[in-house]
């Protein structure tokens, strides 16, 4: 279900924790599931269920909880824009217009192409480089300006 | 500047040289020179907790808690396992130290890790680093390899016969799990929902076993402790706030960013260093401690000094440092209304009173922002509030409430204003 190279990072997970604490690498397990398929479906929550011995429902009760785990299909480019205060003191409010305009979608859309998925973010810790747009979980782009997010968005590409 | 000179720059030192995060630039300024006479001389845990005692170092990630004290709850003789977990889960909105701590002085907060699970009798340490930099995450376990590679880790540490090991666990969108018993809980393997208090983590903390949890530049701050003495940290700030501490400066500032000055620092002179108010503009407020402590006037600010008395003594809390800066272009409703969300966004729902009350909260505001709001919405709003402080498991609650009781305190009639005329005064 999930590919040895991803199997392996699991088990670096697991190894973490003591032997009889396998749960604790749901979340690590969760994310390195959805790092390969792209989002988290059914069939991936229950793959990763079966593999640390935990119930189904346990496994989606923190895949639900977490809001970096995407438990419906996003775009190729999953973009987070932290829109809280420091940010937005800092300038965000321009940059999301430029965004929205540029991709014709609002927060929690994707385009007809499948390519951008845009999502409003909280706190992402790190205010004194904002604004910041979180890329595919992952990656951190920081100083946008209205100026610069074009730039930005035709480098994804 | 280097760890074997006792100067201010107690976690960020290393942002002097060229490759400020490498072990080797570590261990040439002093690095770890701490730990190997701690293990050679085999220092009783006593001595060490009551240095940090002497230092008056208290936790940075908040709550000010005395750290010597709280290393001191560590039950001595428990036989079993016991942990070390430092909370890298730093998403506050304004909190952005513990990140660079990561980035440039990454084994500062190993070493110091190393000291507090030899102090303890942990077994085992873990890292709950903030989903949102993960490549921070990657960053730390580079150094944990390097720091095991060079004999700092595992199996026999530095040939003392003691084992221990750290782990980084990476969090994954969940601002509550800052919160301590949350945190544990993640790690675990749950969704992070506080756990009701007593027991406390040092009797019963992660997997069931004693537990101690600090912030990460409250470890990081260790060895600089035990190289210097306590004594030493305590004369870098001022009696009961000991040592320097790392401040964040967002917002409406020229250079947005961390500034490590001694505790007691006038706040005009940290105002200076990040370049002052945008623009030369008017200091209109200042939340002086992370979103969640309550917003004092920018004229108030102008007279205080940056450490834990002085903040509290003013009405609000020094918390993680958190300096939000706000110019006489802000309009407080706009700016209380998206804090407002962050919280209601961020309950965890366990506990009612915050999760029904931070939803109110938020749409009384929204709709006092956009142009709807009835006269009796700012009673209400006191109201609620009321019903959700010390009614609640942790406290996301009380910290939700802060922010809307003072920003109604000092600028009530802006929001008067806006129910009035449905519109901003600012500007208008």
């Amino acid at each position: 279900m999930l590919s040895t190279e991803s199997l392996a990072q699991i088990d670096r997970e697991i190894a973490k924790y003591p032997a009889d604490q396998k749960q604790s690498a749901v979340m690590s397990a969760l994310r390195i599931a959805q790092v390969e398929k792209g989002w988290l479906a059914p069939e991936s929550i229950e793959f990763v269920a079966t593999y640390l011995g935990m119930p189904t429902i346990a496994v989606y009760e923190v895949a639900s909880f977490y809001n970096m785990y995407d438990l419906r299909p996003v775009g190729a480019h999953k973009l987070t824009v932290c829109t809280n205060i420091s940010c937005q003191l800092q300038g965000v409010d321009a940059v999301v217009a430029k965004i929205q305009a540029k991709l014709g979608i609002g927060f929690g859309e994707t385009t007809p192409d499948g390519r951008f998925t845009l999502k409003e973010g909280e706190c992402f810790g790190s205010c004194g480089d904002g604004p910041l747009c979180l890329h595919n979980n992952h990656t951190l782009h920081t100083r946008l300006t209205a100026d610069n997010v074009d730039a930005f968005l035709e480098g994804l590409k | 500047m280097s760890l074997n000179v006792p100067n201010h720059k107690v976690c960020t030192w290393t942002q002097d040289y060229d490759n400020p995060a490498s072990l080797a630039t570590y261990t040439a300024n002093g690095g770890y020179e701490a730990l190997k006479k701690i293990l050679a001389e085999k220092t009783p845990a006593e001595q060490i907790i009551e240095q940090l005692k002497i230092s008056a170092l208290r936790g940075r990630g908040g709550a000010g808690f005395p750290t010597g004290l709280k290393w001191s709850f560590m039950p001595r003789n428990y036989e079993g396992d016991k942990y070390i977990v430092c909370n890298t889960d730093e998403g506050e909105p304004g909190t952005f130290k513990d990140r660079d701590i990561l980035r440039f002085n990454p084994h500062q907060l190993i070493e110091g890790m190393i000291i507090a699970g030899y102090t303890l009798g942990a077994r085992a340490g873990y890292n709950y680093i903030h989903g949102e930099i993960f490549e921070q995450y990657q960053s730390w376990e580079r150094a944990l390899d390097e720091a095991r590679a060079a004999g700092l880790l595992g199996n026999n540490i530095l040939g003392s016969g003691w084992n221990f090991d750290l782990h980084a666990h990476h969090g994954y969108g969940a601002y509550v799990c800052g919160e301590e018993t949350a945190l544990l809980e993640s790690i675990e393997g749950k969704k992070g929902q506080p756990r009701f208090k007593p027991p406390f983590p040092a009797s019963y903390g992660l997997y069931g076993k004693p537990t101690t949890i600090n912030n990460t530049e409250t470890l990081a701050s260790v060895p600089w402790i035990m190289r210097h003495g306590g004594q030493a940290f305590l004369d870098l700030g001022k009696p009961n706030n000991g040592g320097s501490k790392i401040f964040s400066v967002s917002g409406h500032v020229e250079r947005p960013g961390n500034y490590e000055v001694r505790m007691g620092t006038p706040f005009s002179e940290l105002l200076e260093m990040a370049g002052g108010v945008r623009g030369g503009r008017h200091l209109k407020a200042v939340i002086p401690g992370g979103s969640s402590v309550p917003v004092l006037p920018g004229a108030t600010m102008m007279e205080l000094t940056m450490d834990y008395d002085s903040i509290a003594k003013a009405g609000s809390y020094l918390g993680a440092g958190s300096v939000i800066v706000m110019d006489d272009t802000v309009c407080m409703v706009k700016a209380l209304e998206r804090l407002a969300y962050f919280y209601f966004e961020e309950s965890c729902g366990q506990c009612t009173p915050c999760r029904e009350g931070t939803g109110w909260m938020y749409r009384v505001i929204h709709r006092i922002e956009h142009g709807q709001g009835r006269p009796e919405d700012l009673d209400l709003l006191m109201s609620v509030g009321t019903n959700i402080s010390g009614r609640t498991i942790c406290a996301l609650g009380d910290a939700a409430v802060g922010p809307v009781h003072s920003f109604l305190k000092h600028f009530r009639n802006e929001f008067e204003y806006h129910i009035e005329h449905k519109r901003c005064m600012v500007g208008a």
